[in-house]
């Protein structure tokens, strides 16, 4: 069943279209065209096929070792993150009083890491990292914790670590919040007259409630992780050594210091590949989701 | 336990002005069915919520066979609750549903197993024990929801909080015959909550009908229909309501635009004559000839019966056409049943001295 | 102004919504769609007011094809279910929103909306939000809304679904003179018979989408075309029973053989469906012509003024309709008495055999 055709709406949507052409496909087709040539410099290219992804997805080649390992480092930082990000952003959540005046000023309170830009955060957290000025480093080593951002691996990663957990368990907060208060009261009088303790209550209402909005909030944090870039970049530069060296900032010094488009073209767009279909498999968990809500 | 008893309840919300239940008592017994009736906004569900615990009343006493139970709250009371939409655990099998509120007071395994088994045959659910309680139709969510209540043995009162009002309407009628075969299975005291007479009409032995706060009436259904005594209640009940006629009065006799309608009493006590005299369409008839004169204004054919609007003078009345009598032209008489002729005053009954 | 359907069907997401449905609707009529949720009702009203356009058939207005005609160039009001008014406009501007769009002049403008608001009682309230009324105020606001247009063609898509009963009631006492003073074409979907009844008109009986019978509203109700129509015009629900009539006598079910009497008398040999609704079986005291059967109280439906009974018997629950207030014990026996002078006969395929001539 159609309504009475109208085809005079896409008119309206005919700047946008040329917008996106111009800042989006366009480029993009720019990148994949990179990333089937190669260059002997001057200017002159020719043609390569796929050998820049054959040797990017080749772990025994050059290449292909610093693409496995910038994908490693991401995936178990999206990991490790996400493992402390959302159980900690549940449990605030759940600590939220669920009505009256203090809400309005607590949520904006908790939101302001948000806030913040991006690259201002990484500024902030390397003074705040370091050991003779930052209150963060003083009192780690203060602590007699063998803490130095800039030369310890370890020390750098929590570093990251803490600042994304810092930056973004707000929206975990946010997003679960606004679940939990989406279920009916007469849920949490359903388990008070049933004796349910706190905790099944939690386990048995309240989790299976924000099933969807948990799955929002990971794939979300999923991908934001799965793309950092500004805070690394600015607070350790990628180190020490290639510590903190994500694929974002990989593509970076391939593409712009070593000017080496083809392969970074390459590895940008298997980067975008992987995370497509990570996105999409969400996608497809949440519509699952939804069609067995309705069985 | 026998009984609720509610001592001088009465309750206003903080920050609001207006008293949302005025003070009331009332004992209920072990083993009756109530409704509590009445339209949006007239204290039912503020009176349900007192009884169960979630709202403490701003005056008065609730006790639950002689005990204090006003500062206890609702887990504490043994009470449970049904409430308009069905409220399950998603995650676990019917079975485990019924068996939740056993399991949180440490009830044995096999105990558990056997009360489930027998409250899943009265509802009829045995079949779906094994299947998750979320992939079932919206009449068998519910009636989990009202087994998950029945299934403790210690309950002293079963709630309802409009319970069907999701449920399709060419299926209430089954879920409100299993409602009255559990109470006469069970003998539990059930309270339940509505706006719609049939529901309350159908399940209760005995319906409070409310208004504004206020309880207008306490009786049985067929009293309610037979003898209402409160302007507002014979308006409420019936489908249409009475029909309510300012009118003079004068002993046996009341004074309607220029008619004298015989009354079944005496009425010497009412000041100024003034007062309202209601009866039902059910009780009132059209005649051809003879009766009250009145100006036909529609005859609706609902099928089964005739329905007449009439006028007495600026006053519209409803009224039955007996089956077989054809009303032509404008004009007909009224009869009214005598005895269901009554008299109100400020609202309120009067009752008269039969002669 | 008159609006015709000729063969139209719906077909949406590979399932069939309305099915080959030819109707004519002429001006100033009402017009009862009634039928049971899904059975194509809406779906039919949107066909008519233009927001959607048929799979396959034709929509003239007038005579001339208007099928592919958007909405805003037809002269249609229409009131839904969820009352839906314009939030942050008072209830006078609602009601003066559509003659706003039209660019009437102010006087105008103000004489139509008093005159709306008198007839649905709405003075009182001109100055007020929507969210300040009640259920049923907000729904005469959205009614008011439709008729001060003077639209040519007035649908309702079950108004009164959300509102208390008796609220429901106020409104379908008050809808039929509103209506008739209005002129347009109305149409009114519902799915129950009740209404039908009150707005009287005409009545479409929808099974399925499909329009299973149309005409005036005491003929389609007293003389059913088919068993379908029948069964979408009851409430309670239409009780069925197959018959074997054979030399006389009545087979019903596996063992009991009752005589003959009645419509069933006239009938030729053969299985029958006797239809009949819940004012024609009544407990106790037999008709005239009766067929009998006896059976346990179910349930009594107490409705004030009427009392459904359900009665469990050996072929089925019947349900049966008795005057006032009736208090039946749950698990009496009974002996349920069916008018045979005035049940409906209809053949295995549902078309009617006899139908008895009704007041």
């Amino acid at each position: 069943m159609e309504k009475p055709l109208n085809n005079r709406a896409w008119l309206m949507v005919a700047p946008v279209l040329v917008l996106v052409l111009f800042s989006a496909l366009l480029p993009m087709m720019t990148v994949v065209n990179y990333s089937v040539q190669d260059s002997l410099g001057q200017n002159q290219f020719f043609w390569n096929g796929d050998a820049w992804f054959r040797d990017l997805l080749n772990p025994s080649t050059e290449i292909g070792a610093r693409f496995s390992d910038a994908l490693l480092r991401n995936l178990s930082f999206s990991l490790v993150t996400l493992a402390l990000e959302v159980p900690l952003g549940i449990a605030i959540a759940l600590c939220l009083p669920r009505g009256g005046w203090a809400v309005g000023p607590l949520l904006v309170i908790i939101a302001l890491p948000m806030l913040i830009p991006w690259n201002v955060i990484g500024t902030m957290w390397q003074i705040f990292s370091r050991a003779d000025i930052g209150l963060f480093g003083a009192a780690l080593t203060g602590l007699g914790l063998h803490y130095n951002a800039t030369q310890n691996a370890i020390s750098a990663w929590c570093t990251i670590v803490v600042i994304d957990v810092w930056h973004w368990t707000p929206l975990i907060i946010l997003l679960t919040y606004a679940g939990l208060r989406a279920i009916p009261d007469a849920y949490y009088q359903a388990a008070r007259i049933d004796a349910a303790s706190r905790w099944a209550t939690f386990i048995n209402i309240e989790l299976p409630k924000l099933q969807k909005v948990l799955v929002i909030a990971v794939l979300l944090r999923f991908m934001q992780t799965f793309m950092i870039y500004t805070e690394p970049f600015v607070v350790t530069g990628g180190g020490p050594g290639s510590a903190t060296t994500f694929l974002s900032i990989d593509l970076v010094k391939i593409a712009l210091g070593q000017v080496d488009l083809g392969p970074a073209a390459a590895m940008s767009l298997v980067y975008n590949l992987i995370t497509l279909t990570i996105c999409w498999i969400f996608f497809t968990i949440m519509t699952q989701l939804d069609r067995r809500r309705y069985a | 336990m026998s009984r609720i008893t509610l001592e001088g309840i009465a309750h206003s919300y903080p920050r609001s002005a207006t008293m949302a239940l005025q003070p009331i008592d009332h004992v209920w017994e072990q083993g009756r069915a109530y409704a509590l009736l009445g339209p949006s906004g007239c204290g039912k569900t503020t009176l349900l919520n007192i009884i169960s615990g979630l709202i403490s009343p701003s005056q008065g006493r609730v006790l639950f066979d002689g005990r204090d139970v006003t500062q206890l709250p609702t887990e504490q009371r043994n009470i449970a609750q049904v409430f308009q939409f069905p409220v399950i655990y998603d995650t676990m099998t019917v079975a485990e549903n019924l068996a939740f509120p056993l399991k949180n007071r440490r009830m044995e395994r096999a105990a558990i197993k056997a009360r489930v088994a027998e409250i899943a045959d009265l509802l009829d659910l045995t079949n779906d024990l094994p299947r998750r309680a979320r992939a079932l139709t919206v009449e068998a969510k519910q009636k989990v929801s009202l087994g998950r209540g029945l299934v403790r043995a210690d309950v002293a009162a079963m709630l309802f909080d409009e319970p069907l009002t999701v449920i399709d309407p060419a299926l209430k009628w089954h879920l409100r015959s299993k409602l009255k075969a559990v109470h006469r299975a069970l003998d539990l005291l059930m309270i339940y909550v509505t706006h719609d007479q049939v529901e309350a009409l159908t399940f209760a032995d005995e319906v409070v009908v409310m208004k504004d706060g206020r309880v207008l009436q306490v009786a049985s259904p067929a009293q309610l229909f037979e003898r209402p005594e409160h302007t507002f209640v014979g308006y409420f009940i019936g489908s249409p309501g009475m029909n309510l006629i300012a009118a003079k009065i004068s002993d046996h006799v009341a004074h309607v635009s220029g008619h004298d309608i015989e009354l079944g009493a005496r009425y010497p006590k009412i000041k100024n004559g003034e007062a309202v005299i209601g009866f039902r369409p059910d009780f009132a008839s059209l005649v051809p000839e003879g009766g009250i004169p009145v100006q036909v204004r529609r005859v609706e054919d609902l099928g089964r019966r005739r329905l007449a609007r009439v006028a007495l003078g600026p006053h519209e009345i409803f009224a039955n056409v007996p089956e077989g009598v054809s009303i032509g032209g404008g004009q007909a008489g009224l009869t009214i049943q005598q005895d269901r002729l009554f008299v109100y005053v400020n609202d309120e009954l009067v009752l008269g001295d039969r002669r | 102004m008159s609006i015709s359907l000729e063969n139209v069907t719906v077909v949406s997401m590979g399932a069939s919504i309305v099915t080959d449905v030819s109707l004519t609707i002429e001006r100033g009529s009402i017009n009862v769609l009634l039928g049971p949720t899904l059975a194509g009702k809406t779906t039919l009203m949107r066909l008519m007011a233009g927001l959607d356009r048929p799979t396959g058939g034709r929509i003239l207005v007038d005579g001339q094809d208007a099928t592919g005609v958007p909405v805003r160039e037809r002269s249609v009001a229409m009131v839904y279910q969820q009352f839906m008014n314009y939030p942050s406009l008072t209830v006078y501007e609602n009601i003066a929103s559509p003659l706003r769009v039209a660019r009437l002049k102010a006087d105008e403008i103000d004489r139509r909306v008093q005159r709306a608001a008198a007839v649905l009682g709405l003075e009182p309230l001109l100055g007020r939000l929507p969210n300040q009324l009640s259920g049923g105020q907000q729904q005469r606001t959205a009614i008011a809304r439709a008729i001060v247009k003077n639209a040519e063609l007035v649908l309702f898509d079950e108004p009164l679904a959300n509102l208390d009963y008796k609220l429901r009631e106020e409104l379908r006492e008050e809808l039929p003179s509103i209506l008739r003073e209005a002129g347009s074409i109305l149409v009114y979907a519902t799915t129950e018979p009740l209404e039908a009844l009150l707005l009287g008109g005409l009545t479409a009986t929808l099974s399925q989408g499909r329009v299973v019978q149309f005409g005036p509203t005491p003929r389609v109700y007293h003389a059913p075309s088919s068993i379908d129509s029948a069964r979408v015009f009851s409430d309670p629900p239409l009780n069925e029973i197959t018959v074997i009539r054979q030399n006389g006598s009545l087979r019903l079910g596996q063992d009991l053989v009752v005589p003959a009497v009645g419509v069933t008398a006239a009938v030729p040999d053969g299985v029958y469906r006797v239809g009949f609704r819940g004012d024609l079986a009544r407990i106790g005291t037999a008709w005239p012509s009766s067929i009998s059967f006896s059976g346990r109280v179910a349930l009594a439906e107490i409705g004030g003024s009427e009392t459904f009974v359900h009665v469990e018997t050996g072929l089925g629950t019947f349900v049966c309709v008795e005057r006032g207030v009736s208090m039946r014990q749950l698990g009496q026996s009974v002996v349920l008495h069916v008018d045979a002078d005035r049940a409906f006969v209809f053949d295995e395929a549902g078309s009617p055999v006899v139908i008895a001539p009704n007041a």
